[in-house]
């Protein structure tokens, strides 16, 4: 396990050569000028930008190129953004912990739901349960999140104005704001709100959370649901359970016990999936929310050409789907004994 | 996209003679008329086709567009009469100018059918929100044939060599594909347009770029099997060179399913093109797109105080088109996942 762990581990050096030697390539279809930007720290060194060329030899062959940037890479020099006014890893630092807050509170929902309807309708197979699940659900795979963010906002906003966009209310950004006391610990407004001991900051913030939660989650849903549809019903066809059944076990046990947890495999697999999904997702939903994360940056600084955010941002990225495709390798073991790491 | 998704084994039906028997293919296409689902799709697909090639027909031109048609006011409605040539010409070779959403004013609101004298209203800039969505519906057929053409032929080439070739090149081109699909896609697009610049041609690039790697796989794994036929043997014993044997023999017999699954993937391509679109990645404002379409409704969520639902419209009409036509594809795909599906039995 722990041989298969680090091999695995290895391979994140890899990926962050092969991506990052993809996209320094494409660059040098950009003008040294466009590329000096990701090499900038501050408003003043835009202005001499011509220096930095020369300081960067931004005109030398890309190989030389690419072994300066990592070398600035290394020592955590990932550009300046111009979209956040700051160096790109300070607003990675800052904007991660908001992201990753939104999609674990929309992971639950995917998860839960899904593999509860998939149950249900493959329990009940061909009777209504399973027809409005089939239907709901390859009408929620069809969901462009664009189109069901929009749609959310007119009819919760515009109309029941129970939810606003926004990560924040204004008068809850002024009493947290600097000098209010308010700490950012984690910059997860919910964690930081409960830490404060500010429970009206915790409803503000959660609710605020709602609608991008539901954006997010009901396209992923959707196909958690179909997958766990069609593995139950494979599994309660197995031997296995015709066994469990003919030594007389209670019907709830055969089919959440035995079935069940077998039909679970395919679903984790799934999740990886779910997760480059869930990336897809907090780009456009976070746009459409004006939610300050990673995704809304990333849209803008892409909208604004600024190279080197959208750099920072796919760069960071990748990183994060190998470290979590590492994870579902591991749960993948812990729910199936009969895989072995070697 | 979701066609490399596992699909566990669907337990009715027994198919599992070749895809190519003819006693297969008569059942399949049996089990496809039966399942409603797969109909409504095929219908619904067949209406935005139609849709799409008569564009010019059931709309209004605007005058640029009819300029560059080369007719005047006096025979301007030539366009509708099929024994024209410029019938012709607006069907299969439109002017770049007919892809401009026709303006019905230039008021910085928008407007509801009644007022406007149109089909379903004008957004913001007076673009006429029917002439967006009927057009829209042609560079979305085009936007997907044109990236599934390209990904296919990329795919094809380069899992065919792969797989029949094998060694370093192999595991070399494995691991490429192995990380552009672990990737989310809408990322390694925005990447590309950005550097490209934005522009509806670079987003079918960039959305190639991402779409490839699992045609290549796909079609690597047939290219594994028919290898091992004997017939692809007996090609290399009478001393056909690789080139010759892939071309003659294995690429007639692998590409099948590798077609289906491609173009299923419309849906999936057109649906990320408009989500770039959305984002602000796209066309320049005012040309024919879907993405573009639902932009403009961001500006208008909020109706005046005590009228929530003044601009319905501008948001409701792309969306659900934009809908429409992804369930139409993920309908169509499902139902031929269910019948062709090797392991679907």
């Amino acid at each position: 396990m722990l041989v298969f762990v680090a091999r695995r581990l290895l391979l994140l050096p890899v990926v962050f050569v092969g991506v990052t030697l993809a996209i320094v390539l494409l660059m040098q279809l950009l003008t040294p000028y466009q590329r000096a930007a990701a090499y900038v720290q501050s408003e003043q060194q835009i202005r001499n930008i011509d220096s930095i060329i020369v300081q960067y030899g931004l005109t030398d062959p890309w190989y030389m190129q690419y072994g300066r940037w990592i070398g600035q890479v290394m020592k955590g020099n990932l550009g300046y953004s111009r979209t956040s006014r700051e160096p790109v890893l300070t607003t990675l630092g800052k904007r991660f912990p908001v992201t990753l807050e939104l999609a674990i509170l929309a992971i639950l929902p995917v998860i839960g739901v899904g593999v509860a309807m998939g149950t249900a309708a493959a329990l009940n197979r061909d009777k209504p349960i399973d027809q409005f699940a089939r239907v709901a659900s390859i009408i929620g795979w069809s969901l462009p999140t664009f189109v069901l963010g929009i749609w959310l906002l007119v009819i919760f906003y515009g109309w029941l104005g129970w939810f606003q966009p926004g990560r924040i209310s204004d008068a809850i950004r002024i009493s947290t704001g600097p000098n209010s006391g308010f700490v950012n610990y984690t910059r997860m407004m919910l964690v930081d709100a409960l830490l404060n001991k500010r429970l009206d900051v915790f409803w503000d913030a959660l609710l605020h959370m709602v609608l991008p939660v539901v954006t997010l989650s009901v396209v992923q849903s959707a196909q958690i649901m179909r997958v766990m549809r069609s593995s139950l019903l494979d599994a309660l066809g197995r031997d296995y359970v015709r066994t469990a059944r003919a030594k007389g076990l209670p019907e709830h046990t055969v089919t959440h016990k035995h079935a069940r947890r077998n039909a679970l495999i395919p679903v984790i697999t799934l999740s990886g999936f779910v997760l480059i999904g869930l990336i897809n997702g907090v780009v456009i939903t976070e746009t459409i929310f004006n939610y300050p994360g990673l995704g809304q940056w990333a849209a803008a600084s892409a909208v604004n050409l600024d190279y080197a955010s959208v750099l920072g941002f796919a760069v960071f990225t990748a990183m994060m789907v190998v470290l979590a495709n590492l994870l579902v390798d591991i749960l993948y073991g812990v729910v199936d004994p009969r895989i072995r790491y070697e | 996209m979701a066609a490399d998704l596992p699909v566990a084994q669907n337990p009715d039906g027994a198919l599992d003679a070749h895809p190519d028997q003819p006693a297969r293919k008569g059942r399949a296409w049996k089990r496809f008329r039966r399942n409603p689902l797969a109909v409504v799709g095929l219908i619904m697909v067949a209406a935005f086709v139609l849709i799409a090639v008569f564009a010019p027909v059931i709309t209004e031109l605007p005058r640029s567009c009819l300029r560059d048609l080369e007719l005047t006011a006096a025979n301007q409605h030539d366009y509708r009469n099929p024994t024209k040539p410029a019938f012709w010409k607006a069907v299969f070779a439109p002017p770049k100018s007919c892809f401009t959403i026709a303006r019905v004013s230039f008021s910085t609101q928008p407007a509801d059918a009644a007022t406007t004298k149109t089909v379903l209203g004008t957004t913001s800039g007076g673009y006429d929100i029917f002439y967006g969505l009927v057009w829209g519906t042609r560079t979305a057929f085009k936007v997907g044939l044109i990236v599934v053409g390209i990904a296919f032929a990329i795919g094809v080439i380069i899992g065919s060599l792969s797989g029949y070739l094998g060694g370093v090149f192999d595991n070399l081109v494995m691991r490429f594909t192995d990380i552009i699909i672990s990737l989310p896609s809408l990322v390694v697009a925005l990447v590309v347009v950005m550097v490209l610049g934005k522009s509806i041609e670079n987003i079918m690039l960039a959305i190639a770029v991402t779409a490839w790697p699992s045609y290549a796989r796909l079609m690597r794994g047939e290219v594994l099997r028919i290898k091992e036929e004997e017939y692809v043997a007996g090609a290399r014993a009478i001393g056909r060179r690789p080139l010759g044997i892939i071309g003659r023999h294995v690429l007639p017999n692998a590409i099948g399913p590798i077609v289906i699954v491609a173009s299923l993937d419309i849906g999936s391509v057109v649906l990320t093109a408009a989500a770039l679109s959305f984002l602000g990645l796209g066309a320049e404002i005012g040309y024919a797109d879907w993405g573009q379409m639902i932009s403009f409704a961001r500006d208008w969520i909020l109706g005046p105080p005590g009228k929530p639902f003044y601009f319905w419209y501008v948001s409701f009409w792309p969306g659900l088109i934009i809908l429409l036509f992804v369930l139409a594809w993920n309908l169509l795909g499902d139902a031929f996942r269910d019948v062709l599906d090797p392991q679907s039995k």
